[in-house]
């Protein structure tokens, strides 16, 4: 059985949520050239809440796509378990736009640099910044933190960070194991 | 975080449908979509392959499975090799293993190969360390092309499942017919073969495929017919009469579709013969896809390639 631990209830969550909404409201103003690219797979969730909520805010449209990093990630052909694609779904273009990256968990960082590679076919942008909502402190492998932060947390490399979504069928909130394995 | 999952193709090679599960060849169709994605894009290039290099082996000419493969490599960043028979050492004498040894001693990863005979893609595959994958071998399977083939059908009727598919011409003569057969009976399809009885292997209804020798049946039967090019290369001794003949009782037109009860699709592997399998008011028309298996081709190879690269540890 699995050691696991609730560091963030839905409640809290929602706060954070509404917190890190008007904080891009602060530096982007109307969102008119400002555009949310959520990292596949898990990080689509957090930009869909993201992008639900600003639009509730600021009563317009803001646009949102889905950014698939499989294809840039340079641990291919390293690892033992290959890595399956998903779907990337950007209708626009980012070019000159100001490009906000959304995942949930910040890690190594690789997937950001990835993210970075796999978002220049769609454009040179103005500006990129990311967002995620859990920051997992002295763990990075690349020089790459983030501009929003829900919560920086502190971790060993043998626990493993969960953040669920009531779209997956799971009660919102964040959540700590340790893994079974490493 | 991307996610880690155990789903991938149990073989280092692909030498033949047969070989592949239902699910592999459903995990070869969801990579599919995803390159299919990427080759929409202004930019069609994405840096898996980036360091895997790329022999392309062809002891057989060809075309479109060449161009196909090679620009599916190129647009996942592979370093490509080309060889042909026809410009090599091959024709000095050295044999199969060594010309591919030699290739392999030049620091190759992946051997994809041509060969006229069935079963050279499996010998090699047990004597060298690379991945292979065989892209015809004789009159045995062309994998990649029945993958196509079935995944230019997932994507024009939403689904393999049920349907009925007929494959017409030079049976005997085709791996792309036998791949065919394996790939769709694996999707839960019908196959009907139809051809002159000449060219009609004898005992190819083992196979749990029905089997004609009248066009019409095989056309009002399907949802799909699949039009093969009669392989006269293959052919030492004379299966019919003329070609002419041949066009007569197994050539389709507009006129023969326009007086069917329903509307079929029609594919061809290329390349046509037009004005004996397949006229040209067929093959330039709504009915026909042939052009999107050619372009179906480059997204199927790249999710056969990609699938394999991403199962070597280095």
């Amino acid at each position: 059985m699995q050691d696991r631990k609730c560091i963030i209830h839905a409640q809290l969550l929602d706060v954070m949520l509404h917190r890190l909404c008007h904080q891009l409201i602060e530096n982007h103003r109307d969102f008119e050239a400002t555009v949310l690219l959520g990292l596949q797979p898990r990080g689509i969730y957090f930009a869909d809440r993201t992008q639900r909520r600003l639009e509730k805010i600021l009563g317009e449209k803001v646009n949102k796509g889905y950014l698939d990093t499989t294809f840039h990630r340079d641990d291919f052909r390293r690892r033992d378990s290959p890595l399956t694609p998903n779907k990337t779904d950007v209708p626009f273009l980012v070019e000159d736009k100001n490009v906000i990256l959304l995942d949930d968990v910040l890690y190594t960082g690789r997937s950001v640099r990835a993210a970075l590679d796999a978002m220049v076919t769609f454009g040179r942008p103005r500006k990129v910044e990311l967002m995620v909502l859990i920051d997992r402190k002295y763990t990075r492998h690349l020089p790459i933190e983030p501009d929003y932060v829900g919560r920086a947390v502190n971790t060993i490399d043998s626990q493993r960070v969960l953040v669920e979504w009531e779209e997956q069928n799971e009660e919102d909130g964040v959540w700590i194991t340790s893994k079974a394995t490493t | 975080m991307a996610t880690e999952t155990t789903q991938t193709l149990r073989s280092p090679h692909l030498l033949g449908i047969k070989d592949l599960s239902t699910e592999e060849i459903q995990l070869i169709f969801s990579t599919a979509d995803q390159f299919k994605d990427v080759l929409n894009r202004s930019i069609k290039k994405v840096p898996s392959l980036r360091d895997v290099t790329i022999a392309n082996v062809f002891f057989e000419n060809s075309t479109r499975t060449r161009l196909s493969f090679e620009l599916a490599e190129k647009r996942l960043s592979a370093d490509v090799v080309n060889f042909s028979s026809s410009s090599s050492s091959v024709k000095k004498g050295e044999t199969l293993l060594d010309t591919v040894n030699n290739i392999l001693a030049m620091k190759v990863d992946m051997v994809v190969m041509r060969h006229a005979s069935p079963g050279a893609p499996h010998f090699l595959a047990k004597h060298i360390e690379a991945n292979v994958i065989n892209a015809g071998d004789g009159t045995h399977e062309h994998p990649t092309q029945a993958l196509l083939d079935t995944y230019s059908i997932h994507q024009k009727l939403g689904s393999v499942t049920g349907k009925k598919v007929a494959i017409v011409g030079d049976i005997m003569h085709s791996r792309v017919a036998l791949s065919n057969i394996f790939a769709l009976q694996k999707l839960g399809a019908e196959v009907m073969v139809c051809g002159p009885a000449t060219l009609l292997p004898k005992y190819i209804t083992q196979l749990g495929i029905q089997s004609t020798l009248d066009l019409r049946e095989a056309l009002e039967w399907c949802d799909v017919a699949n039009i093969l090019r009669i392989q006269l290369e293959r052919q030492q001794v004379k299966y019919f009469p003329s070609l002419r003949e041949y066009s007569l009782y197994y050539g389709v037109n507009k006129q023969l579709l326009d007086s069917l009860n329903k509307a079929i699709t029609i594919m061809h592997p290329g390349p046509i013969n037009r004005g004996v399998e397949l006229n040209s008011d067929v093959a330039d028309s709504e009915q026909a896809i042939i052009l999107d298996q050619v372009e179906n081709g480059v997204a199927v190879r790249m999710a056969v390639l990609y699938l394999l690269a991403s199962q070597k540890n280095s």
